[in-house]
């Protein structure tokens, strides 16, 4: 028979202080910075907030110090930053979508959706989004189609079959064109329509949205393809796979997932770009199906020329369009992680 | 099916380090050949200038001559994928496409050279797994995905990948290390099924194993870390197990080494 022996507290354990212990100084605080604000008349958000934070972290590490030990009160104090660091980003986030819906559903519905502002003066009420929701389709899907698969071949050729001075050449111009204000690839492509005399028309702004598209692409669908461990490339070669059916068959399938959420988030990033857009497509209120004919509109100028209506109903309108480009970039997310779920390796039995 | 393989006068290199010497052996068809060595002496780079790996490596580079039957491999016009279809590859770590079932992963081959009739596509997967000795395990699971094999199973995966194409030649580079003692067994018989139809080359560093399975054992060694390595002897197995002829081979079997 074996002896039950009682566990006696040790040398490993110390005193720990209790599990409640954070959320209760986390409350006390937060009463404490309220507290202190409305004695002492400040009436911002912000100022309480900033006192609450100090408290907290000030306060923990005191009392932790005291009953844990320094390395427990430390280690405290780092995880408390963290949080504080992570509500700092989410606040900002949080709040701006709080604003966008609750400004934006205002005037959202059917009809705002499916009319344009061609016969709606800035000012009055009414109108809709129809237009600019059209030409940013447009833009948009026709940059993605001339920039996702320029970005991703190019990404291919540097990491399959990138060597030498070439290669170091493309990475290079690729960094550089990360770089690239938006207004300034709009610059380059009107500076061309200029010496053809060209009115501006939907097209020209896709080029641009196109040369700004394209690193990020290339960046992205590089770090993926470097993810495809050799050892796959190198099985299917040893089968007597050509080089590029082993590329095509093996090394994109595994990495598709990734590249899809690279270039999702690439055409999330260009649908919100206004400056080349303003620039090239120029804006239009009436509705323009044609993209290579004629200005169009698009959902970014659309909230920027409502913002400069200046009045009541033209901001709401703004706010309106606001939400509805959120949504659509929501929606490529989503997708995207749809589709690299979908398409990712499957380990499972 | 099987062929012979000539090698003479074979040097690789990777950039300017010469990695392996004026190496000059035969390997007879429808037998077992295995090399063994210190680490770093050069056998997995040997082995992978029997079908033309080598130059996949960055900075890979070969001299001399290597005889499949009468063609040169390293001639002038030879296509390196033309030689790869004809020596196939086992590797040490078992490397089954993720995206692919099993299914799939041993139908590769074939589909990916285009080369195959549709009607007899699953004969060949079947052959094959029954010929790796998977087919009773995986039967019910086809379509389930290759990775999530286990080790064993999936390295036996990869030599059916490897014998759907039905090359001439199977090159294993330790395709056991990685495997437990039962599949190491599984895999063993295996060689000793396969010679019947096909060259076997295999690098091991199991002593055991190399006598268990070969017929013929080639010992490699290098001079000193950063010297290329170099062919001692090859011989008999039995012959090289029990009284080799040079005495660094005797030394490192019998593990007085260094
Ligand atoms: N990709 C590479 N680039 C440069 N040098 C390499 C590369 N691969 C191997 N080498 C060098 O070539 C020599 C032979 O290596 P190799 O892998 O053929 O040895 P090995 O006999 O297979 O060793 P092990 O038994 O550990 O697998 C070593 O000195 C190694 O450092
Ligand atoms: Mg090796």
């Amino acid at each position: 028979m074996s002896t039950v022996v009682a566990e006696k507290p040790g040398s490993l354990q110390g005193a720990r202080l209790p599990k409640w212990f954070p959320y209760a100084l986390a409350g006390g605080s937060v009463a404490l910075g309220i507290g202190i604000s409305f004695a002492a008349g400040l009436d911002s958000n912000i100022q309480w907030g900033l006192i609450a934070a100090i408290l907290f972290i000030v306060g923990t590490y005191v009392i932790a110090t005291r009953v844990e030990g320094k390395r427990q009160a430390k280690d405290r104090i780092a995880t408390s930053l963290v949080w504080v660091a992570f509500l700092l980003a989410v606040v900002p986030l949080v709040s701006l979508v709080w604003t966008t819906v609750a400004r934006g559903v205002k005037v959202l519905d059917v009809y705002f959706l499916t009319h344009s502002m061609g016969v709606v003066a800035d000012t009055e009420t009414g109108g809709g989004i129809y237009h600019a929701i059209i030409g940013s389709l447009e833009q948009v899907g026709l940059a993605t189609l001339m920039g996702a698969p320029i970005g991703v071949l190019t990404a291919i050729y540097l990491v399959e079959y990138g060597r030498g001075k070439l290669a170091k050449a493309v990475t290079f111009f690729v960094d550089v064109m990360t770089g690239i204000p938006s207004i300034v690839a709009g610059l380059f492509i009107l500076s061309i329509m200029l010496q053809f005399d060209m009115e501006p028309f939907g097209f020209a702004g896709s080029l641009a949205l196109a040369i700004l598209m394209m690193p990020v692409v290339v960046r992205s669908t590089e770090e993926m393809l470097k993810l495809v461990p050799n050892e796959l490339r190198e099985a299917s070669l040893a089968l007597g796979i050509p080089k590029w059916r082993t590329i095509l068959k093996v090394v994109l399938p595994t990495a598709i997932g990734g590249i899809t959420t690279g270039i999702m988030l690439a055409v999330a990033r260009i649908a919100g770009e206004t400056a080349p857009v303003l620039l090239l497509v120029f804006g239009n209120p009436f509705i323009n199906n044609d993209p290579f004919e004629g200005a169009q509109a698009s959902l970014p100028l659309y909230i920027y020329q409502q913002y400069g209506g200046g009045v009541e109903t033209s901001y709401d309108r703004a706010w309106a369009a606001s939400l509805t480009l959120i949504a659509f970039v929501m929606i490529l997310n989503l997708g995207a992680r749809g589709i690299a779920r979908w398409k990712a390796p499957k380990t499972g039995r | 099916m099987a062929k012979r393989i000539d090698v003479s006068g074979l040097s690789a290199y990777y950039g300017s380090f010469r990695a392996i010497e004026d190496i000059s052996m035969t390997v007879e068809p429808r037998s077992v050949t295995a090399f063994i060595g210190p680490s770093g002496c050069g056998k997995s780079t040997f082995l992978r200038t029997l079908n033309r790996m080598h130059e996949v490596t960055p900075g890979g580079r070969v001299d001399g001559k290597v005889m499949l039957d009468d063609e040169n491999l390293y001639g002038a016009g030879v296509d390196p994928v033309a030689v790869r279809r004809e020596v196939g590859m086992v590797f040490q770590r078992p490397n089954p496409f993720p995206t692919m079932s099993v299914y799939d992963n041993v139908a590769a081959g074939l589909r990916l050279n285009g080369s195959y009739k549709k009607s007899e596509l699953s004969d060949v997967v079947e052959k094959s797994l029954k010929g790796a000795n998977l087919w009773n395990e995986v039967k019910d699971r086809l379509n389930k995905p290759g990775s999530g094999l286990s080790g064993g199973q999936q390295q036996r995966l990869c030599i059916a990948r490897a014998i759907a194409v039905e090359p001439n030649v199977l090159l294993m580079d330790e395709p056991c290390s990685a495997l437990d003692p039962i599949s190491t067994l599984a895999i063993e018989d295996l060689i000793g099924e396969l010679k019947e139809r096909f060259t076997i080359v295999i690098v091991t560093h199991n002593m055991q194993q190399a006598a268990r399975v070969s017929d013929r054992t080639a010992f490699f060694n290098l001079a000193a870390v950063g010297q290329p390595g170099k062919l001692i002897e090859i011989d008999d197995t039995e012959r090289i197990f029990s009284n080799p002829s040079v005495q660094a081979t005797e030394d490192y079997i019998s593990g007085r080494f260094g």
